[in-house]
């Protein structure tokens, strides 16, 4: 009994945490309508800051205190330049370009952290006059954490007065429900918004810094903790702050037992909770019913023409690939092979973004279910390649099926949200289940059969497999399946009122690009003889999001243009360098304010001018 | 049996009964009007019947058939086109392409994987185009389209799955006069031609006394009147509701 209480507290000290961070990123989606994925790069900032203070400063209560404040300071700071020279640019472009923007904060930031810090772990030093335990009920508890649990409370009470008795706060209010209105009533929404993001962020690095006690900080805390946060502020509905409240602690809660009874799923659980809490609530526990986000990308969408010619110049280049080995060294075609399975990857995703307006966050998913699909049938079955590679697309198909399911259910955001939801879930599966899977080293030896074990051959085999399944995706494009697509994203209202099932085709058009990412992913698997987990990450999602971006969304062509570019840069330039991580986020944030139609659509634009 | 057959309709919003106890028939060759004064609740009883809205309480029969509770969809397969108020048609197709889809949807053939879109029921598509006066423009994406055109092209989308009824909701808004009476002319003749019945809303007078063979009139959510033009526009209420004083 005493011990449950216990573990009940420490899941309450975890939900005090998690509310401090998800509060700040609630109240910016609020206010700026922009998920911002930077937000657990800020709150590792904090911890960082935090750190480096408490070792200079820490030794005594005043000092602790101030260098925490200080901390929640810089990261607020660091919040309002990110809102003047990025976010502001960003508020009135589709979500793909806000999400991918702030997540080119994040890979920045990340090597940012890595220069100025170093890459080991760091202790911190006891929160000085907190450093010992209270009994309760027999067991030990730490004062430090009963401090934090006190303070969750508090700062949402604080928040709550500052949105409701303050000027500041009624017009932070005023401009969330309707921005043209308070401009027109002379707020200057610029320096609200500023202000805003000053407060979120201050907000995630209170909650970084006042890690520093309790844990290591480390440079995995961004992206460990905005999952988390997502997830928080998605079950309790986006923008209420009431919400945050009660989602984190019924994740703390959930966190603090779910651990005692399924330890083997504990990273699984929560995003299986959001899913349920979705369902059952789809505007999160306390979000109230409104319009779903605009699809911005629907309203810009430019007519899609088939190309003449494009057929002809298709077997052009086809051809042209196919005799690049007779010419080209063994790593010249290593290279290659991989750009054609990635382009696959990008041209699947394509079909959901270009045709369908989906932003899927977890296309890697399936990408990740094809290769684990593939190399498991070869590890545990001993099944021979073509066997395997056939398997690949019917897991991810069948993943995607499921998946597709739920989140085919919602739009904008909210979908955005959910497929990185079940991202989450398949990563973490490959991540922990480690007698079936391999966990973190993943599954080795996946070789290609004999006949197949020449570089070329391998290569001759993915282009062709490759080549037959764009070609089927490009005709599906435009079939009545691509066209009934589009118009569920040109006008969903217009569509049903016709009598398209709009659901249905987003379904089935989830489950076709995630069985061709399968394919993309069983290729690739044996062309680098093992996976692992990351396959599945979010990174992984966000590159495929980098290649249709760099290519353009509106083309049908430009994602194979961007995955080749976008591997050439990979392998070419960011792998020479160590900051590499550094370059893809400036690369990002350049794409997303200079080619807001992505290469291949401004150099058609180029075209059209002059 | 007539076409359609609405009863006792009713729908509130929190507190507010926007649609109270609504009844009327709709036959073949009507072209009906719904008019009243702003928040009388026109669109919320458009919505009632095309399935976007559910009503509290009530039946929506077409030709017998019960329509509540029906997604929009199922009820459009019934026989139920509609054209909005505010258009909405697929920006990123060209003309012919919007109304290809309509009939690529009636035909079940949404789901092809292979065989170009763009190349089926073409011909079908050009010859709903020209009843419209929108063949000329049938290759032009529908973004680029002036107001009135866009209307015609939902006129003929709606056309395109052969409906019984058509639900037109604000049909001439934002035309130019001229546009107005001759889409309302084309109305009719279709109304003629196809056996179409034909119920919208509009503020337009000179557009409803000129082509609408009967009217109901709704105020606050309930039918004040409905009979032929001439009757309703000497009714003493209507004449209240639209000009104000005494009741």
């Amino acid at each position: 009994m005493s011990f449950l209480l216990v573990q009940s507290l420490s899941g309450l000290a975890t939900a005090a945490t998690l509310f401090l961070v998800s509060s700040g990123l609630t109240i910016v989606f609020g206010v700026t309508r922009i998920v911002n994925f930077a937000h657990g790069s800020l709150y590792m900032l904090g911890a960082y800051l935090g750190w480096s203070l408490i070792e200079r400063f820490g030794g005594t209560v005043g000092g602790f205190w101030a260098s925490v404040a200080a901390a929640a300071l810089g990261a607020g700071a660091l919040g309002a330049v990110m809102e003047v020279g990025l976010l502001r640019r960003l508020y009135r472009s589709p979500e793909l370009f806000q999400l991918l923007g702030t997540f080119g904060v994040v890979l920045i930031l990340q090597d940012a952290v890595a220069w100025i810090w170093g890459p080991e772990d760091l202790m911190g030093r006891r929160a000085p006059g907190l450093k010992g335990s209270v009994e309760i009920l027999g067991q030990p508890f730490p004062l430090y954490d009963l401090m934090l649990i006190g303070l969750g409370p508090l700062v949402l009470a604080l928040l709550w007065l500052l949105f409701t008795r303050t000027r500041w706060g009624v017009l932070v209010r005023a401009a969330t429900q309707d921005r043209d209105m308070a401009s027109a009533l002379g707020v200057d929404p610029a320096r609200l918004f500023t202000g805003v993001l000053f407060l979120g962020s201050a907000l995630a690095g209170l909650g970084g810094a006042l890690q520093v006690p309790r844990e290591a900080v480390n440079l995995h805390m961004d992206m460990a903790i905005i999952v988390e946060a997502f997830v928080v502020v998605v079950v309790g509905g986006m923008g209420s702050l009431t919400g945050a409240f009660l989602a984190a602690l019924l994740i703390g809660q959930l966190q603090a037992f779910g651990i005692l009874v399924f330890p083997q799923i504990t990273l699984v659980l929560v995003f299986l909770f959001m899913a349920v809490v979705l369902i059952l609530r789809p505007h999160g526990l306390l979000g109230r019913a409104e319009d779903a986000p605009p699809s911005a990308a629907a309203a810009h969408a430019p007519p899609m023409v088939a190309g003449r010619g494009v057929g002809w110049a298709a077997l052009g280049l086809l051809a042209l690939l196919a005799a690049l080995p007779l010419v080209a060294g063994d790593y010249a075609v290593i290279l290659l092979t991989e750009t054609v399975i990635l382009a696959l990857f990008a041209a699947s995703l394509h079909l959901l973004i270009g045709l369908g307006g989906l932003v899927s966050f977890g296309h890697a998913a399936y990408f990740g279910l094809g290769a684990y699909g593939a190399a498991l049938f070869v590890k545990h079955l001993g099944a021979p390649m073509p066997l395997a590679l056939a398997a690949a697309p019917l897991v991810a198909g069948l993943g995607a099926l499921a998946a597709g399911w739920f989140c085919v259910r919602r739009s904008g955001l909210y979908f955005a949200m959910l497929t990185l939801a079940f991202a989450q879930i398949a990563w973490s599966v490959a991540f922990q289940w480690s007698g079936f899977t391999g966990g973190d080293n993943g599954v080795l030896g996946v070789w290609p059969s004999g006949w197949a074990s020449g570089k070329a051959v391998y290569y001759w085999l993915t282009l062709g497999l490759c080549a037959g399944a764009l070609g089927l995706l490009r005709r599906a494009a435009f079939a009545p399946f691509g066209y009934a697509l589009r118009a569920g994203r040109d006008s969903s209202l217009r569509a049903e009122s016709v009598g398209i099932d709009v659901r249905r085709h987003q379904w089935f058009a989830f489950a076709l690009a995630g069985s061709a990412a399968g394919l993309a992913g069983g290729l690739y698997a044996f062309a680098k003889g093992s996976v692992f987990p990351t396959l599945m990450a979010v990174p992984a999602s966000v590159d495929a999001l980098v290649m249709v971006l760099m290519g353009g969304v509106q083309t049908v062509s430009g994602p194979l243009a961007g995955a080749a570019l976008f591997h050439l840069l990979e392998t070419q330039v960011m792998r020479a360098t160590d900051w590499w991580r550094l370059l893809l986020g400036l690369v990002i944030v350049a794409l997303v304010l200079l080619f807001p139609k992505g290469i291949v659509g401004f150099l058609a634009g180029l075209r059209g001018r002059s | 049996m007539s076409r359609l057959e609405v009863r006792d309709l009713w729908r509130g919003f929190g507190g507010v009964q926007a649609v109270r106890g609504v009844s009327f028939t709709l036959e073949s060759g009507d072209l009906l009007a719904l008019i009243g004064p702003n928040g009388a609740g026109k669109s919320t009883c458009f919505n009632l019947l095309n399935g976007q809205l559910r009503p509290d309480q009530g039946s929506v029969r077409l030709d017998g058939i019960d329509l509540v509770g029906l997604p929009p969809r199922r009820i459009w397969a019934l026989g139920v086109g509609r054209t909005f108020q505010i258009t909405a048609t697929f920006a990123s197709m060209s003309v012919a392409e919007n109304v290809q889809m309509v009939l690529l949807s009636r035909a079940r053939r949404l789901f092809g994987l292979w065989r170009p879109a763009a190349r089926q029921f073409r011909a079908e598509a050009l010859a709903l185009l020209d009843r419209v006066g929108m063949a000329a423009q049938a290759d032009r994406p529908c973004g680029v389209l002036a107001y009135g055109d866009l209307k015609r092209v939902e006129l003929a989308m709606a056309l395109a799955s052969d409906p019984k009824i058509l639900l037109m909701d604000e049909p001439t808004a934002g035309m130019a006069p001229t546009e107005r009476l001759e889409l309302m002319a084309l109305t009719a003749a279709l109304v003629r031609e196809r056996g179409l019945a034909v119920l919208f809303t509009e503020h337009d007078m000179d557009v409803v006394f000129g082509h609408a063979t009967r009217l109901l009139v709704l105020d606050r959510g309930q039918l004040i009147a409905e009979g032929p033009p001439d009757a309703v526009r000497a009714d003493p209420r209507v004449q209240s509701v639209y000009l104000g004083g005494e009741p």
